[in-house]
């Protein structure tokens, strides 16, 4: 049995799965159920200056029948008065004493405004702070949200103050709706942030209903930009954290957030940096009984690979991420299909064709059967038809070209040419 | 997944085809690996382009997806129901190896029932051009040949001996597979681009044939097979001996059939066969059994039709021939059965002819008896026209053409008994090909059916 328990700067908590500040942890019930369940912590949703929210609320994106493999939300923070937030969050923490409970917070850009908000909030005994920096949607109309986490000196500032009267650890909680998350990372760093958490939402508006011609979700015949997340955002938060935790300047804890539904997305994460991980749409979508397979499925993981400690792993594969001109240009991989498992459904063959390289060719085998073939010779490596392939028979495999390793930026500099 | 939902009711109890949920059809659709040149295409005889139907039903285009069906299949909606799809389309899905092809057959069911309901008229005439072409029979041949001779805008007069259109689909095929407003609903598209009817017409002996090579530019043959002839043996005109498509088509018209039973014995293995045993069976008739010269694997029904005989109840003698019906007055009451051994396998004969084995005979009880031994051939009608024929079987070349410059043939009449049941979709297929054929000899052009005459 590995050790699943985290400290993300000194957030301590049994399991690196804590619910994201979000309607699943809009009260006591629901995050005294989510431990219950066996949630490791869990992200208050954001407290502030109570708000009123209007309906509908929230679109799904599903592919075909797959349901929901994005959704977004036009839903704002807490609509629930502070105290009863903050006497809930007390009964809870009571309850279940070694659970992280963090405190997502959202106020005006203004001092005295969040020393009141972090001093009232502490005094009931959090774990620690989200600054919620992120929000897309119609908090960033009033300044706040996005609004702050897009301008990185105000990231810094805000932080400051925080951090000023905080005796818990503080997380800022990035907004991925800039063009780099480093910069926003680092304004929370140089505020004194401990850690920070990444991705919030991203604008989006999930679509338009055919019939009515109304955008979805729909409020009396209208819309606006939502917050984007769910299982079809994770490689961009992914990227994200990859971004931040090769990132000199950044340097201190992640908490990993952005479609993360499974054991093995968790893995993911901390692979590349992440301490811990943060789940919402899946809960939104299933319950909070999937942390069960995530706490099991990661634990086995880790007694499969004889690793102790989820620890362990975080950030063992941040290295092998670099920039594309360190790329190797003389390392080959071609696909090969294994003709027993082919079900010869041609797929492979037409993606080749008309979006690759044409080095797939329908053949007569010497038995009859038609058959699709690789052309070695003329296969670049791209992986597109093994990751269109139906029954997964198609297989990268290395080549040994014979020229020695080098990276554009090495050929380059041996032209006499700068790479930038 | 789950497509059985309730099916619907017909003349004669519940449809065979369940009714389908459009959540059930969209999963399976969405299944669909939309193959590249896909093998359920090139194993079609009509080559519907299944992918492209069922990618259209998975995007919510329905229309889109019946008019795919209905261009390449003029009877896709009969297809869809009495297709050996397990042969054709859904024997070559990729998946098949798995045992869980996609149920394309239900979704050409689907597509095309949307179609029925809709309203919607995909296709139009062409332009006129002035040909006349008289179509013999209407069946899936005739039907087939006439939609695609009026796209391309050739006037076309069928003439049929039945008073409705649709040959045996409209009346051979029992409704619980095949109902009749199916069939009807697809003659009336045809009959809506435009045709001059002449039901209740029998060429050959209400019109002659040469009057229709003299007064027509072109004539396709589309006259199918005529009655189940009779086995030849004594008490054969008693009454409750019946002709199996007759007994079906009585059955289908709700035609005052009285009960079949309580004994009824039905002779032959194909799949008209199948169809007299359960409709005999849903008539009423507690006991319904199958006799046949040769034995189990020898049968020609689609071993789904076995199937679903086995599952209503019918039971089976393999290896008996009649040699005499009995009678109590004017009614059968008995037949007296001869065991059979297999045949010697023989070089001239694709499947032997089995023996009798003297001292053998046994007699059952049965007061309907129904011949399902195959239909007869209209030699005279063939030889009317003045055709080459080899038994009935009028000889075509591969564009259909007879032996008769102006005279194309297709379906049944052209049917060459092989391993193979003939099929509706074979019958589409070649409606459409001798259409093209004909189109071409009159007008010395490739027979392309252009965009602009399919309704957008």
């Amino acid at each position: 049995m590995a050790d699943l328990a985290i400290d993300l700067a000194g957030i301590r908590s049994p399991n690196p799965f804590w619910l994201a500040s979000a309607p699943p942890t809009n009260s006591g019930y629901q995050v005294m159920r989510a431990f219950e369940a066996g949630w490791g912590g869990a992200v208050w949703k954001t407290l502030g200056e109570p708000i009123v929210n209007v309906t509908s609320r929230f679109g799904g994106l599903d592919f075909k029948q797959t349901k929901m493999i994005g959704m977004n939300n036009i839903e704002l923070i807490t609509d629930r008065p502070l105290e009863d937030n903050l006497r809930e969050i007390e009964q809870v923490k009571r309850a279940f004493p070694d659970r992280a409970i963090v405190a997502s917070l959202m106020e005006m850009p203004e001092r005295r405004r969040w020393h009141e908000l972090v001093k009232a909030v502490q005094a009931v005994g959090v774990d620690g702070f989200e600054l919620n920096f992120g929000c897309p949607h119609g908090m960033s109309e009033r300044g706040m949200g996005s609004a702050v986490g897009q301008i990185p000196d105000l990231v810094a500032q805000t932080t400051a103050w925080v951090v000023e009267v905080s005796r818990v650890p503080v997380i800022v909680k990035l907004t991925p709706n800039i063009t780099d998350v480093r910069h926003t990372a680092r304004g929370a760093v140089e505020g004194g942030a401990h850690a920070v958490s990444m991705i919030n939402t991203i604008n989006s508006l999930i679509g338009v209903d055919l019939d009515s011609w109304k955008p979805i979700p729909q409020v009396d015949g209208q819309s606006s930009h939502g917050g984007y997340c769910g299982p079809a955002v994770k490689p961009i938060a992914l990227n994200m954290v990859a971004e931040c935790a090769r990132d000199e300047r950044v340097g201190i804890p992640i908490s990993g957030i952005g479609g993360i539904a499974s054991w093995q997305d968790a893995v993911e994460f901390m692979l590349m940096g992440a301490t811990n991980v943060q789940v919402c749409t899946a809960v939104m979508h299933h319950g909070f009984g999937i942390v069960e397979d995530m706490i099991d499925g990661l634990n086995n993981y880790l007694d499969g690979r004889g690793i102790a400690s989820a620890g362990d792993i975080v950030g063992k594969s941040v290295d092998r991420m670099t920039t594309w001109e360190n790329l190797n240009l003389a390392y080959k991989v071609v696909a090969r299909i294994d003709q027993d498992v082919c079900i010869h459904c041609n797929k492979c063959y037409i993606a080749c064709e008309d979006a690759a390289h044409q080095c797939i060719d329908r053949v007569v085998s010497s038995d009859g059967r038609d058959t699709v073939v690789v052309d070695e010779s003329e296969c670049v490596g791209c992986n597109l038809c093994a990751m269109i392939c139906p029954v997964d028979c198609i297989h990268m495999l290395e080549v040994d070209t014979g020229e020695p390793s080098q990276s554009w930026k090495q050929r380059q500099a041996l032209a006499g040419l700068e790479t930038r | 997944m789950d497509l059985e939902r309730a099916p619907r009711e017909t003349s004669l109890g519940p449809s065979i085809h369940a009714e389908l949920s459009e959540l059930d059809v969209l999963a399976e659709a969405n299944r669909c690996l939309n193959c590249y040149d896909a093998p359920c295409t090139r194993a079609c005889p009509t080559h519907i382009d299944v992918a492209s139907f069922i990618q259209k039903i998975g995007t919510g285009n329905l229309k889109g997806s019946a008019r795919v069906i209905m261009q390449a299949n003029p009877m896709g909606a009969s297809c869809a129901r009495v297709c050996p799809t397990e042969d054709l389309c859904e024997g070559a899905c990729v998946y098949a190896d798995d045992d869980r092809p996609i149920r394309i057959g239900d979704l050409q069911r689907y597509a095309t029932d949307w179609l029925v309901k809709s309203g919607v008229d995909l296709f139009q005439p062409g332009r006129a051009t002035g040909k006349n072409i008289a179509i013999v029979g209407s069946g899936p041949a005739g039907l087939s040949a006439t939609r695609e001779l009026r796209r391309l805008g050739h006037a076309v007069t069928i003439f049929d001996a039945n008073p409705a259109l649709g040959g045996l689909n409209t009346y051979g095929i029992v409704p619980f597979r095949l109902p009749m407003d199916v069939a009807l609903w697809e003659a009336q598209q045809v009959l809506k681009l435009g045709v001059d009817v002449h039901t209740g017409v029998s060429v050959g002996d209400d019109v002659a044939p040469s009057e229709l090579i003299a007064r027509f530019d072109a004539v396709i043959l589309a006259c199918g097979m005529g009655s189940v002839p009779p086995l030849g043996i004594p008490g054969e005109d008693l009454d409750g001996v019946w002709d199996a498509l007759e007994f079906i088509e009585r059955a289908k018209c709700g035609d005052g059939i009285r009960a079949p039973g309580p004994s009824v014995a039905v002779i032959g293995a194909g799949n008209t066969a199948i169809d007299a045993l359960t409709c005999a069976k849903r008539l009423g008739a507690p006991r319904v059994t199958m006799y046949y010269r040769r034995g189990e694997s020898d049968m020609t029904a689609y071993p789904f039709e076995y199937d679903f005989a086995k599952h209503e109840g019918v039971e089976f003698r393999w290896y008996c021939t009649p040699i005499r019906m009995l009678g109590e007055g004017p009614m059968v009451r008995a037949v007296e059965f001869v065991r059979t051994a297999p045949g010697r396998p023989s070089g001239t004969l694709a499947r032997p002819l089995p023996a009798a084995i003297p001292g053998s005979e046994f007699v059952v009880e049965a007061q309907t008896v129904i011949r399902a031994t195959g239909q007869s051939r209209l030699s005279d009608l063939i030889g009317g026209f003045g055709l080459a024929q080899s038994h009935g079987i009028v000889a075509v070349d591969e564009t259909l053409r007879t032996s008769h410059p102006k005279v194309f043939a297709a379906g049944d009449c052209i049917f060459a008994k092989g391993s193979r049941e003939a099929m509706v979709v074979e019958a589409a297929e070649q409606g459409k090909t001798a259409a093209a054929s004909a189109h071409r000899m009159l007008c010395q052009a490739p027979a392309a059916i252009t965009q602009s005459s399919v309704a957008q």
